[in-house]
């Protein structure tokens, strides 16, 4: 209890590491933000002249704009982009509740040698490549896919899915549904089965008792899954740009054209910070929450 | 008042596992199709695998991916275990609510702002992108991983182990070493797992942080499936997924083993005391 | 005690210490509110419920004792409507419940984890069963009210479970269980998680709501001591049947077979044979004395059979002196362990032979002229009428 010296000194290594390689690239984005675009290499302005001394650092600050703000402001392309990567996550995390919370339901109600073997099998696609599972969905989903072949083959007309908003809703539920499922199932599955029999001894019938009690005293499992969902679905890159075809935008993905495309830093920059600022909200609320679950379990 | 799964129940499970693994089967399953195309069935074939071993690029890319694996899960483990320490036993120190944000952050950051930062700062301290910087970044990102399951087990494991240790003279680091860290082991060994994992698999970070001749086997899969379908993805991707799925199975195997063992030691024992 | 000759001495006695007026079941138009009829409950292999056959009367407190897996709790269970019978019927207020969902059964359970609804208030909880039938509002505002003030919970209305003692959190349940105005409560171990002191506590106090109610109570409980203090009956059970039913006293006093009378209480158990017969007394042979006991037992097998006598310690007498001439019911020993408890003494004593017996003294008076101690040389005494011969 006296001395923790031996502890505290174990967080200094990691602490240098994360302020060196996550924290002041931070500032370096924060900074680019303010920057404009320059046709050189590294592709943006103000630089830091050191060798001027004080002088420089002041010639920098100044030269430091909300240029590249109003831009994102003005142009259409960044506010629609935006909107659409929210609409994409909420609806996104919103499938994956009612695809996730039948199987997580389900799965708690088992014996549990067959929890065990069924949260195996719900992991296991998982320590598959991310971009192996979406790119499986193109064989699937192109116009000559395996979907239509098997629409043909019972006589139904063929769809395009391929590079459509439906096809990126595929993609995010198949690719998030794990993060909705294992934290319902978490909270399901350690539900004293004697509350239900509580309640349909004091007269509830069992559907009842399911909005009653089993939802209720499962909203931390489906608050815990719906952040874990949504908040990487907003930056999301690799679904949109592989099932969503030139016509889906999200924010993700408009980074990265900025970025390697169009070369334009500080603006890719400044949609990061926005992006993050947005993240914020939800990203505080995970955090309070899992603070909160980690309280209760003690 | 059954305490078992409803047809409802069964239904949603059978349905939500035909969704999790038909992609799967159906990629496994044309990767040993002889047709280029993926709508006809041209009987049995292992040729896209003969052309993946053939394909040097792809086979270049997976080596270094395996080596961005291992180097960076190693320290991100080394690091990532150093600050559960210090959070799960460091008390209040200041600047732990800094720290502790610090280290779970990278876990909620979207990774397109990940990489794009850490390419900002190898581009400001001029550091040409290549190997290391792929390295660092992997590190970075999967060290808070290791962090969460090292303090899992940290925050559940018997403490007064450690001050029976302390108790019985054995000085603090030589604790840590002898009675901590076997206690602490497989959380470790899964940490490291993870990390080797998210790092096998990342495309966004390595495509930021990844410079000429350093290439990951996921930049690789990405520019070609970019351009459409490939049997010899097909073929790469089922590799990965056996090898993956042996991994867990032996995982899995030997969990099972070491229960049986202890079972039928913690029996004898009990047998031995009976007599 | 007089005995005097007579085919049912064991009716005309009366045995126990307390006399009670309520006593339906020897009133043969009395209606039963349950009645379970060769109940047999199987899980897989094992059977947990075996024949049971049982009438629970309007207003009574009857009680299921037993060890754990006796088969007490899957009884009550199939009561309530969680299990299904195999074989047999569940009768109640004539109705056969067969086919019943637990949610339409006008009987509510007392859970032994209490089960309350951690994310309501405790009123919130005491309504939950009012607000499935749909009652009006107000009606529910007040019963609550009302079943707040029954179990003295008034200013913990708002409170959450998990902000409850444990105590509260079984008064709590108890109040949930009872605002629907059940036909019977069913309460599961209702203070098994309770400790000592609060157990007394709320033993009185849950008699008390019962005779305020006049609800039928019915308890599964391994604890002997709160079965015999709560209930007008008890069944005590013994893999999946009942052992014995009877009044509390009857249980203590005249058990049917050595597994009630050590379930039961402290007993010392003598293995013996019937030496002779004449009504009223039995002559007992057990090995620890070669003078033959004297028991008060009309239906004491034939001559020669081999039985068990049953001696309660409290019912020892123990004394340094030997006993005059002619005394009967003697046995000789030494002291082997003291065990004081303040209100009572218990003594171990080894009897010629190496058997050791309990014997219980009540500490009447403050001042002991001559104390027993280890090691002394003492003499153990009892009535005819203190022991019982059992045949199982």
């Amino acid at each position: 209890m006296k001395t923790k010296r031996g502890e505290r000194l174990a967080a200094i290594a990691p602490f240098l590491w994360l302020g060196v390689f996550f924290l002041f690239p931070f500032a370096l984005v924060l900074k680019l933000s303010f920057s404009d675009q320059a046709l050189a290499m590294p592709p943006y302005a103000p630089q830091i002249d050191w060798s001027a001394g004080l002088a420089g650092i002041r010639a920098f600050m100044s030269a430091l704009d909300l240029e590249t703000y109003a831009r994102l402001k003005s142009d259409d392309l960044y506010l629609v982009a935006y909107l659409s990567s929210l609409r994409f996550a909420a609806i996104g995390t919103l499938l994956c509740l009612l695809v996730g919370y039948p199987i997580a339901l389900g799965m708690a109600r088992c014996a549990p040698n067959t929890r065990n073997i069924l949260l195996l099998a719900v992991i296991l696609p998982f320590w598959t490549s991310f971009l192996i599972r979406v790119y499986a969905w193109i064989a699937i989903l192109k116009p000559e896919g395996l979907l239509n072949m098997g629409l043909e083959a019972i006589g139904l007309p063929g769809l395009s899915v391929l590079n459509t908003q439906a096809a990126v809703y595929v993609g995010l539920i198949y690719c998030y549904l794990p993060f909705m499922v294992l934290p319902i199932y978490a909270v399901l599955e350690k539900q004293d089965h004697s509350l239900l029999e509580a309640a349909a001894d004091l007269g509830s019938p069992p559907w009842k008792s399911f909005w009653q009690v089993t939802v209720p005293l499962s909203l931390p499992g489906v608050t815990a899954g719906a952040l874990l969902c949504f908040i990487p679905m907003v930056g999301e890159f690799v679904v949109p740009d592989l099932l969503g075809g030139v016509q889906t935008l999200m924010i993700g993905k408009t980074i990265w054209t900025e970025f390697f495309a169009n070369r334009d830093w500080p603006s890719a920059s400044a949609v990061a910070v926005v992006l993050l600022l947005t993240l914020v909200i939800p990203i505080v609320l995970y955090q309070r929450q899992q603070a909160k679950a980690l309280e209760a379990g003690r | 008042m059954r305490k078992g799964p409803t047809p409802f129940n069964i239904a949603a499970i059978t349905a939500g596992l035909v969704f999790l693994y038909l992609p799967i089967a159906a990629l496994v399953l044309y990767s040993f199709n002889a047709s280029r195309l993926v709508t006809v069935w041209g009987g049995f074939s292992t040729r896209w695998y003969e052309s993946l071993f053939a394909n040097e690029a792809l086979m270049g890319a997976a080596w270094v991916t395996v080596r961005v694996g291992l180097i960076s899960a190693t320290a991100a483990t080394i690091l990532g275990t150093l600050a559960a320490v210090a959070l799960a036993r460091g008390g209040r120190f200041g600047g732990r609510t800094l720290f502790s944000g610090l280290v779970y952050a990278p876990m909620v950051m979207p990774e397109v702002i990940l990489g794009l930062s850490l390419l900002l700062l190898f581009v400001a301290l001029r550091i040409d992108r290549g190997f290391w910087t792929v390295v660092i970044a992997h590190s970075t990102c999967t060290l808070a991983y290791v962090a969460v399951v090292v303090h899992a087990r940290l925050v559940t494991f018997d403490r007064s182990l450690e001050e029976a240790a302390q108790d019985l003279g054995c000085p603090p680091i030589r604790t840590f070493l002898t009675v901590t860290l076997p206690n602490i082991a497989p959380a470790v060994a899964a940490g490291w797992m993870l990390a080797f994992t998210l790092s096998l698999d990342d495309l966004v970070v390595a495509s930021f942080a990844s410079g000429p001749g350093a290439t990951t086997l996921p930049m690789r899969i990405y520019s070609q499936v970019r351009l459409g379908v490939s049997p010899e993805i097909n073929a790469a991707s089922t590799l990965l997924i056996a090898a993956v799925a042996t991994a867990v199975l032996i995982y899995a195997i030997v969990g099972k083993w070491r229960r049986v063992k202890e079972l039928r030691s913690e029996a004898g024992a009990g047998r031995r005391a009976a007599a | 005690m007089n005995a005097k000759g007579g085919k049912t001495a064991r009716q005309r006695l009366n045995i126990g210490a307390v006399r009670s007026k309520f006593s339906p079941w020897n009133d043969p138009s009395a209606e039963p509110l349950v009645r379970f009829e060769g109940v047999v409950k199987r899980f897989d292999d094992h059977v947990a419920v075996d024949g049971v056959s049982l009438a629970i009367y309007p207003g009574e407190f009857f009680a299921l004792l037993g060890p754990s897996g006796c088969g007490k709790t899957t009884l009550m269970r199939l009561l309530a409507g969680f299990e299904t019978p195999d074989e047999g019927r569940i009768t109640l207020a004539g109705q056969d419940l067969a086919g019943q969902p637990p949610h339409r059964r006008p009987v509510n359970m007392m859970f032994q984890s209490y089960a309350l609804f951690p994310h309501l208030s405790v009123a919130q909880n005491i309504a939950f069963g009012l607000k499935q039938e749909n009652l009006p509002k107000g009606e529910i505002e007040a019963r609550v009210q009302q079943m707040l003030k029954l179990v003295k919970l008034e200013p913990l209305a708002r409170r959450k479970p998990h902000q409850l003692s444990g105590g509260q959190k079984q008064r709590v349940a108890l109040a949930r269980s009872l605002a629907k105005q059940p036909k019977m409560l069913l309460l599961d171990e209702p203070l098994g998680a309770l400790d000592k002191k609060l157990r007394e506590e709320t033993q009185f106090e849950l008699m008390d709501i019962q005779q305020e109610l006049n609800t039928t109570f019915l308890m599964v409980t391994h604890d002997q001591e709160e079965a015999m203090v709560l209930a007008d009956r008890i069944a005590v059970m013994r893999d999946g049947k009942i052992a014995q039913l009877g009044r509390p006293e009857e249980l203590y006093e005249t058990p049917a077979d050595r597994y009630v009378a050590e379930f039961l209480g402290d007993v010392n158990l003598f293995e013996a044979k019937v030496a002779s017969l004449s009504h009223p007394m039995a002559g007992i042979v057990i090995p620890e004395t070669t003078q033959p006991l004297q028991v008060w037992d009309d239906d004491a097998p034939a001559a020669g059979s081999t039985v068990w006598l049953a001696v309660r310690p409290e019912k020892l007498r123990i004394s340094l002196d030997p006993p005059p001439k002619g005394a009967v019911n003697v046995l000789a020993g030494e002291i082997w362990d003291i065990g004081y408890t303040g209100d009572w003494t218990n003594y171990v004593v080894e009897l010629e032979g190496g058997k050791l017996i309990r014997a219980a003294r009540a500490n009447a008076s403050r001042v002991v002229e001559r104390p027993i101690g280890w090691d002394d040389k003492v003499w153990v005494s009892f009535d005819p009428d203190a022991g019982v011969v059992l045949t199982r």
